[in-house]
């Protein structure tokens, strides 16, 4: 392929960026200024350079391309290791195309303390793509933790009224999740001598007890990051509290995290343990689905219920994963990437509004559609995609995963399928509460349209779910070759355990 | 054996930091209270050279008939201790410059004090070992009160004191026990005694207790670790950076050369107490520092952590766990040092300041001493991909592969709640209001102390490995 590494310019481009941003100096507005500039630059070059990647990604290998391999801690066998295949060729995309959009959200919004801002993020997208395209554990969970600092420091700092306790919240939660899953790590180390993934998916052979063991640390610590109930109640905080651009990191990319690592990790390592688990997993995703749906209703601030909103999405994706066949695992990691841009989109169209008025509550807005026509259809296109409209992004993602489902567990698939029903109930109510009825307060007569800029960070957004929802091939494709080894070697594992345990 | 030339140039070192002490305390008494800053720098630049001369040409081997023994191991631990004591009397001329205390004395005793920790880290034999870490004790004993007129610095010298010579004491008696039930106090003794199977075991394990007991004194593992926070609060600041970071090093080498030399027969009775203390003081150093003001008490609190993760690495008891020993240890002290410039920095209105509140807003005023500090706990939080996570990954990959789950289990729980306080530092810092802003630090050694330990936590952060092959050579000195 290419001969220099692409991978690893993606992943530090930004840091180039928080470096330049570091050494700015001068008056106050300058700075400003100039750190925005830097910012945008490097993270919209990013992208582009990342979009190489997808123009040169062969769908046909089922294995990891763009490969670089390094020593980095021979010492305790870990590895500089990094690649993606089908299943990380999107998140990669889906974290750098946010950023951009994040930093041209946040262009006005933010006002104080500019230049730390700035680094936080482009340190954050540093840690985010790294994660993404790790292929040695022990790297996977230094990106996996890194997340945290510029996260914990974006909320505390950035963050509304009760920004220090949703900081807090978020870092111990997810951080007690993840030292279980290093523990794991280490016994995997412990196992093999390298924390190489790739010599960890051929090789690693674990007795089921310690399958079992091993896959509840990690399970311990993706389930957080997902957030599945009950386990998700740092996610409402956090996103409350969070200024917007914080929001739409949170819930584009952060959360897959944990989607990811279930796909990435869980599943080909420890394959008994993943069907021994997997009731559990469907059980906790339809209480999630049907649970958070109904929280959803009863919420009084536009950014928490869009919040529990995603955990009922991201259910739809735990229950993809774990269903393990084609149509399900394709659904799950679609139902990531089109979460990834909705949700986003919705935080965002929040963002507008609060920047104007600054306030969350839904009771104080209503009959926006009088004063803001553009806004209002931005907003409505993107309730539809998250209620699941089929044409937009969101239908194909539920769909599949559904699909999936109903060859496993029909029951699965029904309680799954009220949460669509329940969907559109609490979106659309938002919607009418929000941008509907009479423009009755004093305060929203003279709210003004969306301007330039924010059209200019929807329209990308509004075109990728056309996209997603009209042809999802161009997205399906590429992840075809990896879901179904995914799915193979996960059949031929369990098949191979069984007859092991038959023939004693 | 006759003690020839030999045993001098392998004691050269020794020799030469006492030789230099010596003619400080004689410069420092015939020119009086104006050669405070002459003896300080020039004591600190022969402690830096000390740690040169055991590189510059390295030697091992014992010496003094069996008494005094020079590897990897204690030649690395030495050279730790050395550069610690050395950045802290440097670090600490403007604090006693502020309360009137800066006495030549000081930089001689600390000298004294780290002579007794080379001569008890090269302890070859229970005499040798006792007579180094009384030097030691004495030393610090006298500096911990060096602030004579105030009252706290005088309370915890004496209680420090006090307290110190019942962990002697016990010390002591484990060691005659051990003397009565082996026939000798030489280590090699001692482990020949073990393996023939002459001693008594069971006397000698009572006898081990007590030393055992004796050296976590010293290290401040719990349940021995009342002292430490005390200490550490009352202390004049530059002497707490000290105390955290040079005897603490010097016991824990200590702690390892005895129980992986001469009682390694004994390993899976030592295990037991070790891991026993590990998991408490891990869990007492992360519940009690949750709710401390002060920042030095926090710091004592922090110490008591961190001994738990070191002593876990120990309890391991295999090369792995020395090596993720003396990893953490080098770690370690980079970040405690770093962390007491910074404290040594607070100061408003040209007073002192120890409570975490001080710290309000840091990031606004001085954004460069607050992301140094950033860097500090957030590593010593154990947050990837700072050094301080290396420190831990290193010490659990031991633990577990001496099938110590459990442990390992309450070790990665504790430092959950223990970022919770490095943390809470942060918050302050960086989300809180802005308090009246601190005092701007004139260009000095505190500040470049900090800047160059932050600069290395980041150092150690992107390559670990340097200070990994260090730490598997010192290893290497116990396994040969």
């Amino acid at each position: 392929m290419t001969g220099w590494p692409i991978l690893s310019l993606i992943t530090f481009l930004p840091l180039v960026g928080a470096f330049f941003c570091l050494i700015v100096n001068g008056p106050k507005e300058a700075v400003e200024r100039n750190c925005r500039s830097i910012a945008i630059v490097t993270t919209g070059l990013t992208f582009l350079v990342s979009l190489v990647l997808w123009a040169k990604f062969d769908p046909t290998k089922a294995g990891f391309q763009f490969e670089e391999k390094g020593a980095w801690v021979p010492a305790l066998g870990i590895g500089y290791h990094v690649g993606i295949d089908g299943i990380s060729l999107f998140f990669v995309l889906l974290s750098t195309l946010l950023t951009p959009i994040c930093i041209l959200a946040s262009w006005e919004s933010i006002h104080v303390r500019v230049k730390e801002y700035m680094v936080a993020f482009l340190v954050l997208e540093t840690f985010m793509v790294g994660m993404f395209t790790a292929l040695d554990l022990a790297l996977f969970y230094v990106f996996f933790e890194g997340v945290l600092i510029p996260m914990f420091l974006i909320i505390g700092v950035w963050g509304g009224a009760h920004r220090v306790k949703a900081a807090f919240m978020f870092f111990l939660y997810t951080l007690l999740g993840s030292v279980l899953m290093l523990l794991a790590i280490i016994a995997i180390y412990w196992q093999l001598g390298t924390t190489d993934l790739v010599v960890a998916m051929e090789r690693l052979q674990l007795p089921f007890s310690w399958q079992c063991y091993l896959w509840l640390a990690f399970f311990a610590s993706f389930a957080v990051k997902v957030p599945m109930w009950p386990v998700h109640t740092w996610l409402p905080q956090a996103h409350v509290e969070a200024p917007t651009a914080g929001s739409v990191i949170l819930a584009g990319v952060l959360l897959k995290m944990g989607g990811y690592g279930f796909l990435r990790l869980s599943i080909p390592l420890l394959p008994e343990a993943t069907q021994y688990f997997a009731p559990l997993v469907f059980f906790l995703s339809c209480v999630a689905v049907v649970y958070t749906s109904l929280v959803a209703l009863v919420q009084e601030d536009m950014k928490k219920l869009i919040a529990y909103s995603s955990v009922a999405h991201m259910g739809y994706v735990t229950i993809g994963a774990f269903v393990l066949n084609m149509q399900g695992v394709q659904g799950s990691i679609f139902q990531m990437l089109s979460h990834g841009i909705v949700s986003a989109a919705l935080f965002l169209c929040v963002g507008v509004v609060y920047d104007r008025m600054h306030t969350r509550e839904i009771a104080a807005y209503g009959g926006l559609v009088k004063r803001m026509p553009r806004y209002a259809f931005t907003f409505l296109f993107f309730t539809l995609a998250s209620v699941g409209l089929p044409g937009l992004s969101g239908f194909v993602g539920e769909f599949l995963v559904l699909l999936g489902a109903f060859k496993v567990n029909t029951w699965v698939a029904f309680f799954a399928a009220t949460g669509l029903i329940l969907g559109a109930a609490y979106a659309l109510w938002l919607y009418r509460q929000v941008v509907f009825g009479e423009l009755t307060k004093d305060n929203l007569k003279n709210i003004l349209d969306m301007n330039r800029r924010e059209i200019a960070f929807f329209l990308p957004l509004v075109l990728l779910t056309l996209w997603m929802g009209i042809y999802p091939a161009s997205f399906l494709d590429p992840m075809a070759a990896s879901v179904d080894k995914l799915v193979g070697d996960y059949q031929a594992a369990i098949k191979l355990a069984r007859t092991a345990a038959l023939s004693p | 054996m006759i003690i020839g030339l030999e045993s001098w140039t392998l004691a050269r070192p020794e020799l030469f930091l006492a030789a230099v002490t010596a003619l400080l305390l004689i410069y420092g008494v015939v020119r009086g209270e104006s050669s405070a800053n002459f003896v300080a720098i020039a004591s600190s630049l022969a402690l830096l050279a000390t740690a040169v001369l055991i590189f510059a040409p390295y030697r091992e081997g014992t010496a003094f008939a069996s008494l005094f023994i020079v590897d990897r191991l204690t030649a690395t631990m030495k050279a730790l201790v050395l550069v610690g004591a050395a950045v802290t009397v440097l670090m600490s001329r403007a604090y006693f410059e502020r309360v009137r205390a800066w006495r030549f004395e000081y930089p001689v005793l600390v000298s004294l004090a780290t002579l007794g920790m080379m001569l008890m880290i090269s302890a070859n034999d229970l005499m040798a070992l006792y007579v180094g870490l009384e030097l030691q004790s004495l030393a610090l004993y006298v500096v911990a009160s060096f602030q004579r007129d105030s009252e706290r610095s005088t309370e915890a010298g004496l209680k420090y004191f006090v307290l110190g010579s019942v962990a002697s004491g016990m010390l002591l008696f484990g060691s005659s026990l051990i003397y009565g039930f082996c026939g000798g106090t030489a280590f090699v003794e001692i482990s020949k005694a073990l393996l023939d199977g002459r001693a008594a075991e069971s006397g000698v394990i009572v006898g081990l207790v007590f030393v055992v007991a004796g050296l976590a004194f010293k290290v401040s593992a719990v349940p021995f670790h009342m002292w430490t926070p005390d200490v550490y609060e009352g202390a004049p600041t530059p002497v707490t950076a000290l105390f955290a970071v040079a005897p603490k090093i010097a016991a824990m080498s200590l702690l390892v050369s005895v129980l992986m030399g001469p009682f390694k027969p004994l390993f899976v009775q030592w295990q037991q107490i070790i891991v026993v203390a590990s998991v408490l003081s891990m869990a007492l150093g992360a519940f009690a520092a949750l709710r401390q003001q002060n920042i030095k008490r926090l710091m004592a609190y922090s110490s008591i952590g961190n001994v738990g993760y070191v002593l876990l690495g120990l309890a391991s008891g295999s090369e792995k766990g020395i090596e993720a020993v003396v990893f953490y240890l080098a770690i370690y002290l980079v970040m405690t040092l770093g962390v007491f410039a910074t404290i040594l920095m607070m100061k408003r209105r040209d007073v002192m300041l120890e409570n975490i509140s001080d710290l309000g807003g840091l990031a606004r005023n001085q954004p460069m001493m607050a992301f140094a500090m950033l860097i500090f706990m957030f590593s010593l939080a154990g947050i990837p991909p700072l050094a301080g996570f290396w420190g831990k990954l290193y010490i659990f990959i031991a633990a577990v592969e001496a099938k110590l789950y459990i442990p390992a289990v309450l070790g990665v729980l504790a430092s959950v709640v223990a970022s919770y306080y490095y943390l809470r530092i942060v918050k302050v810092m960086y989300f809180d209001e802005p308090a009246e802003a601190l005092d701007r630090p004139v260009f000095g050694i505190n500040r470049a102390v900090a800047l160059v330990a932050a600069f290395l936590v980041a150092v150690f952060s992107l390559l670990p490995q340097p200070l990994s092959l260090i730490a598997a050579a010192a290893a290497k000195g116990l396994f040969p």
